[in-house]
């Protein structure tokens, strides 16, 4: 579906995912991560540019990835993202859900 | 005459043997299949043994009986592989030479992977119930426990059968009522997803099954440490959850000897292309079952599934042909949903679980994502089914490889 935000109009899944990689940008990212109730600092962008090349290069994201990237730790990953911060995160990003294998 | 290896006789590698000596003639191949353990276990039968619906000895028989005449079975210990060489090394200094080899080792729990998992408490009102000695420890102390906080837990993606924790909350909950006792048990289900399930048509489903039986549901929650003072499970945002009896599933991971021999990921999982099942990093190694990476269920019926495309692709490449590139991820799976009922759900690496019947289009019986009798004892036949049909590579009647979409609603 589409929806407008940070005066673009992007495509988002029915959970608000983007589903084009291509139409992020950081103004994008920034109004998505307002509703999250998060502003976003410096250290949050080092996070995300992280995960966006990460997607980039297809790698499957995790938290225990996360915690072993030498990017950020668990613990600061939580305190940058409180709530549920591999989801949101990447909600951010532009990237997908990560798809955590059933 | 040349040589396949095949590394593990669990599900995956037995099926593997009973197909290629089917096919390959015994004067150009030799296969042998190494397992360091005596006894096969029916893994989907730990998830009955600690509510006393199954007995030990219904979920264990010994390899030997299952593995081909004209395979030889090797009861040791691997080491390691050395790619380069074609070797695969023993613990007991043994070398074995391979032209193919199939990695079947499957994957096992690693609770040392969470702080204060295996402290004091374990195995005293800390638990799991992926093992065989997890399942059966859970089982006496169920028979004497009164009651109070169970929670029910996993503790990272991905696992074996993602739905047996689930599983195994409805059938606590009958459990109890059956014991009269089920005013004084309070269930939480704990989990790192945001819902019941990963995919959302059958998270609104277990919801709602949930609700029903009065199990609390704690979602995205990725623990740190169990602390066995406070009896309590926290995670890294600070969320505290107390217990008096934990049953968790933790980390799983695929085993040392693919650390050892440079093959696994971070969670020592073989890296695979998912529609051929060949090794990312060498042709001549082929993966399968809870072993590899990709991104299918980690459950038996997706190793039979695999089995069936591995085995015309393993004659492919001797062949000298390309590749089939058909694994699509296929998974169905019985969901025990407590007071003999079940639901049924299939589903692949873009469709997720749907709405109709199985196998057979518009006929069934068996409903997918529906509670009924039928597919509880769909889901008991299952043991029959694995132990005469399944690991003797025997095709199952009406089921396919690859997903149907006759019959289902997307
Ligand atoms: C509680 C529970 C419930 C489940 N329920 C279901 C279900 O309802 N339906 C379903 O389809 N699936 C279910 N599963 C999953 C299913 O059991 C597994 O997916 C399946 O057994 C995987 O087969 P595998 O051959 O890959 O691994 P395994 O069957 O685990 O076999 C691996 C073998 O390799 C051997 N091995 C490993 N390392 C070494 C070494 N270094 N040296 C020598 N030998 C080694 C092991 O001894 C073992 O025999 C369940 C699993 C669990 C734990």
């Amino acid at each position: 579906m589409d929806r407008n935000i940070a005066g673009v109009t992007i495509q988002v899944n029915e959970e608000g995912y983007l589903t084009s990689f291509q139409q992020w940008n950081q103004e994008v990212g920034t109004a998505l991560a307002q509703e999250a109730n998060i502003n976003m600092s410096p250290r949050h962008w080092e996070v995300i540019n992280y995960l966006q090349t990460e997607f980039k290069n297809d790698v499957p994201l995790s938290i225990r990835k996360i915690g072993k990237s030498g990017v950020v730790d668990i613990k600061e990953f939580y305190q940058l993202f409180p709530i549920a911060p591999l989801k949101t995160a990447s909600k951010i990003a532009g990237i997908p859900k990560p798809a955590s294998c059933i | 005459m040349k040589r396949i290896v095949i590394l593990g006789a669990g599900t995956a590698g037995t099926m593997m043997a009973n197909h290629l000596r089917n096919h390959l003639k015994r004067e150009e191949w030799e296969i042998d299949i190494i397992d360091e353990r005596e006894e096969h276990h029916y893994q989907p039968g730990y998830l009955f043994l600690p509510f006393d619906i199954y007995e030990p000895e219904d979920i264990t028989k010994p390899i030997r009986d299952f593995i081909p005449h004209g395979v030889n079975l090797i009861h040791d210990a691997i080491d390691r592989i050395v790619p380069q060489e074609q070797f695969v090394n023993m613990v007991n200094g043994d070398r074995l030479h391979y032209d193919l080899l199939i990695i079947a080792t499957g994957a096992k729990i690693a609770p040392e992977e969470t702080e204060g998992m295996l402290g004091e408490e374990w195995q005293k009102s800390v638990f799991d119930f992926y093992t065989f000695e997890g399942a059966l420890a859970l089982r006496n102390k169920l028979r004497e426990w009164e009651g109070g906080k169970l929670v029910v837990h996993i503790t990272e993606m991905p696992i074996k059968c993602p739905v047996a924790p689930i599983e195994f909350a409805f059938l606590a909950d009958s459990y109890f009522k059956n014991k009269h006792m089920r005013d004084k048990v309070e269930i939480t289900y704990v989990t790192p997803l945001s819902g019941a399930f990963t995919k959302p048509k059958a998270t609104t489903a277990l919801q709602h099954l949930l609700d029903v039986k009065h199990i609390q549901i704690e979602s995205d929650f990725a623990i740190e440490q169990v602390d066995n003072d406070r009896k309590i499970i926290i995670d890294y945002g600070g969320r505290e959850i107390p217990f008096d009896l934990l049953v968790t599933v933790p980390t799983n991971k695929g085993d040392e000897l693919i650390v050892r021999s440079g093959l696994g990921d971070d969670l020592n999982f073989v890296p695979t292309h998912k529609a051929t099942l060949q090794s990312r990093d060498y042709e001549n190694i082929f993966v399968l079952g809870d072993a590899t990476n990709i991104a299918a269920s980690k459950a038996g019926s997706v190793a039979h599934f695999e089995a069936e495309i591995l085995t015309d692709n393993i004659l492919r490449y001797i062949n000298g042909e390309p590749l089939k590139e058909e694994f699509d991820g296929h998974a169905n799976c019985f969901v025990e949903t407590g007071g003999g009922k079940a639901l049924l759900i299939d589903f692949n690496y873009t469709h997720e679980p749907v709405e109709g019947t199985f196998p057979l289009p518009g006929i069934g019986p068996l409903r997918l994502l529906k509670e009924s009798r039928f597919n509880h004892m769909g889901k008991l036949a299952f043991r029959w089914i694995y132990w005469n049909m399944l690991l003797k590579g025997t095709h199952i009647p009406f089921v396919s490889t690859k997903m149907q979409e006759a019959g289902k609603e997307f």
